[in-house]
């Protein structure tokens, strides 16, 4: 009798024991596992969750820093809307500058990461030369050149001159200020089309052997095969260029002396922003501002994604 | 030799001839900043400087205010060594973190970390100003520094996806040899990513240098300026006349862009065609 009770307890006992160990070594795992993601734990804790919480808070106050802030409700999104003209030509502005922007870059983009896409030996070179304008063109420098290269006697209306065409007075125009700024950021399509490039490597050759040889000619080609192929690359570039061009600060600052002239015409969204939080230290406005700014953002975003579904193709979940 | 087709003539006076007028504002500012600064507008149509001249590098480099740009090379330099090794570090071990360890709720972390990926930096803005001002912090490189060492979500979402490449056998045989953890990320997965800390590093060096908006918000004295902050003085505060100096000063900041690009074009091209990071 007293033997399977033995056992019993021995097994128990058993089994406890590994089980505590098994339970020691998940905490040791976890513990390590912490330890070694915790300056980003910490980090997105310190600098970005409990700052945007204070923004959200801070949206819905008057606060200029040096007093407390002054719970107020509604009354900056209130005033956004509908007493700031400003606010609304700043947004009309960036959306302009998304819109137009964005799709004219990824179209050069592709375009040329297309012609790059052969076996020749230049194409290193030419990557090179073609990224250039890219890797600059965050700077003050690249900006400070655009602004003299479309002033009055600048090259491009020097160049326009010589065409024939009529001399544009860039900076009198808020129209042809924005479109300064356009081409700049389309100027700058290198990153993009090095990951356009790298995706179109990826594309087997027999897969447009096999179309030739079924009589499809280059268009087809490229829109049956390379478009969506390629169609997830799109979508990466897509969102992150919308991203960021959203953000764009530095050329618009830099080109109208941080006023967003001439009247308001290269107004960016962050630089109005800018000038609301830092300049006027209006810091519960341009809270309320960013905030919106994130809806957008995340509204522009998830429409993308929606949109994905039916333009983009994926190969393993066997496609064609 | 046979002779090239028109063909391969057609496509290299196409693609090198739009390749040059791309680069045609850049070589624009490069010569202006060799002629004298009232002939820059009236001369813009032909390149060649005449007479070339450096005064325009001398006058500029005397700087404005008494501080010379030698001093705001120097602070931009400081700014982007104390960011690079702290980006370096804590990436590395973030991404190292993810990419091989197992712990309850990577998933979400992750997953967090892919949305601040995306999260536009103005919503931020204000509080992290608030915050670095109650600290005391202003007028100081600290907010630009101290964030650093926290990770930057662009490089750990690209080291993670280097390591994830390597065999964890090397792993495996490193702790039968009686590895710890940490060793196995110092002396095994380390060493192999040297491609992606290289990676790292430069896109780091490349967005210091550039970064205009922390330095507009933070530095407020003159002797404390990074390169893009004295343009921006040179722009808002030089008579219209002096174009020259501003465009030598330009090219100045442009020159270690250029240099760290042709030296280590590998690395800059992989990294932005495999994760993705825009230069």
């Amino acid at each position: 009798m007293s033997t399977p009770i033995v056992n019993e307890n021995v097994q128990q006992r058993t089994s406890i024991t590994s089980e505590s160990i098994r339970k020691r070594r998940v905490l040791k795992e976890n513990l390590t596992g912490y330890a070694f993601i915790s300056p980003f734990v910490i980090g997105f804790l310190a600098f970005t969750l409990i700052p945007i919480i204070t923004s959200l808070y801070l949206s819905f106050t008057n606060y200029n820093l040096f007093s407390s802030p002054q719970w107020i409700g509604l009354q900056n999104y209130i005033k956004m809307f509908t007493q700031d003209p400003r606010y609304w030509k700043s947004l009309k502005v960036t959306l302009i500058y998304v819109f137009a922007g964005v799709p004219l870059r990824l179209a050069f983009a592709l375009l040329v990461a297309m012609l790059l896409n052969t076996a020749s030996k230049a194409v290193g070179l030419y990557r090179s030369l073609f990224y250039l304008p890219s890797l600059i063109g965050g700077s003050v420098a690249v900006s400070i050149m655009w602004r003299n290269i479309f002033g009055d006697q600048g090259i491009i209306n020097i160049l326009f001159h010589f065409l024939g065409i009529p001399v544009v007075r860039w900076f009198g125009n808020p129209t042809a200020a924005l479109w300064m700024l356009i081409f700049l950021s389309v100027w700058q399509f290198g990153s993009s089309m090095l990951i356009f490039l790298a995706g179109l490597k990826g594309i087997p050759k027999s897969y447009y052997e096999a179309a030739s040889m079924d009589g499809a000619n280059r268009w087809r080609q490229f829109t049956k095969i390379t478009l969506p192929m390629l169609s997830p690359v799109i979508l990466f570039n897509t969102v992150m260029q919308t991203i960021g061009a959203f953000m764009t600060f530095v050329p618009a600052f830099i080109i109208s002396k941080g006023t967003g002239g001439p009247m308001d015409g290269t107004l960016l969204y962050s630089l109005y922003l800018f000038t609301q939080g830092f300049s006027f230290f209006n810091m519960g406005y341009a809270s309320a501002m960013a905030w919106i700014m994130l809806i957008i953002v995340g509204i522009l975003t998830a429409i993308i994604f929606a949109t994905s579904k039916f333009w983009v193709h994926y190969e393993s979940e066997g496609g064609r | 030799m046979r002779m090239k087709s028109a063909k391969w003539w057609t496509y290299h006076i196409l693609v090198g001839g739009f390749s040059v007028l791309m680069l045609y504002p850049v070589v624009w500012l490069l010569m202006s900043s060799f002629k004298e600064s009232h002939t820059i507008f009236t001369t813009a149509k032909s390149l060649i400087p005449h007479p070339w001249i450096w005064t325009n590098f001398t006058d500029g480099w005397k700087g404005i205010g008494g501080n010379s740009f030698g001093l705001f090379i120097k602070n931009t330099a400081v700014l982007v060594i104390l960011t690079m090794i702290g980006q370096i570090i804590s990436c590395s071990l973030i991404a190292f973190g993810f990419a091989r360890l197992e712990f309850k709720g990577k998933a979400i972390w992750f997953g967090i970390m892919m949305v601040t990926l995306m999260l536009p930096n103005e919503v931020v803005m204000v509080p992290q100003y608030i915050i670095f001002s109650k600290l005391g912090w202003l007028n100081s490189m600290k907010p630009l520094v101290v964030p650093a060492y926290f990770g930057h979500p662009f490089f750990i979402f690209l080291l993670v996806q280097f390591i994830r490449t390597i065999p964890r056998e090397l792993d495996e045989a490193a702790t039968i040899d009686g590895c710890n953890t940490f060793n196995i990320f110092y002396r095994i997965i380390l060493p192999l990513i040297k491609p992606a800390l290289a990676t790292t590093a430069i896109f780091s060096f490349y967005w210091t240098w550039d970064n205009l908006l922390g330095p507009v918000l933070y530095l407020n004295s003159p002797a404390k300026y990074t390169v893009s902050m004295a343009l921006n003085m040179f722009l808002s505060t030089e008579t219209v006349s002096n174009w020259g100096a501003m465009f030598a000063m330009s090219i100045v900041t442009l020159i270690p862009v250029f240099v760290i690009f042709f030296i280590f074009q590998r690395y800059v091209v992989e990294g932005i065609s495999t994760s993705g990071l825009k230069g």
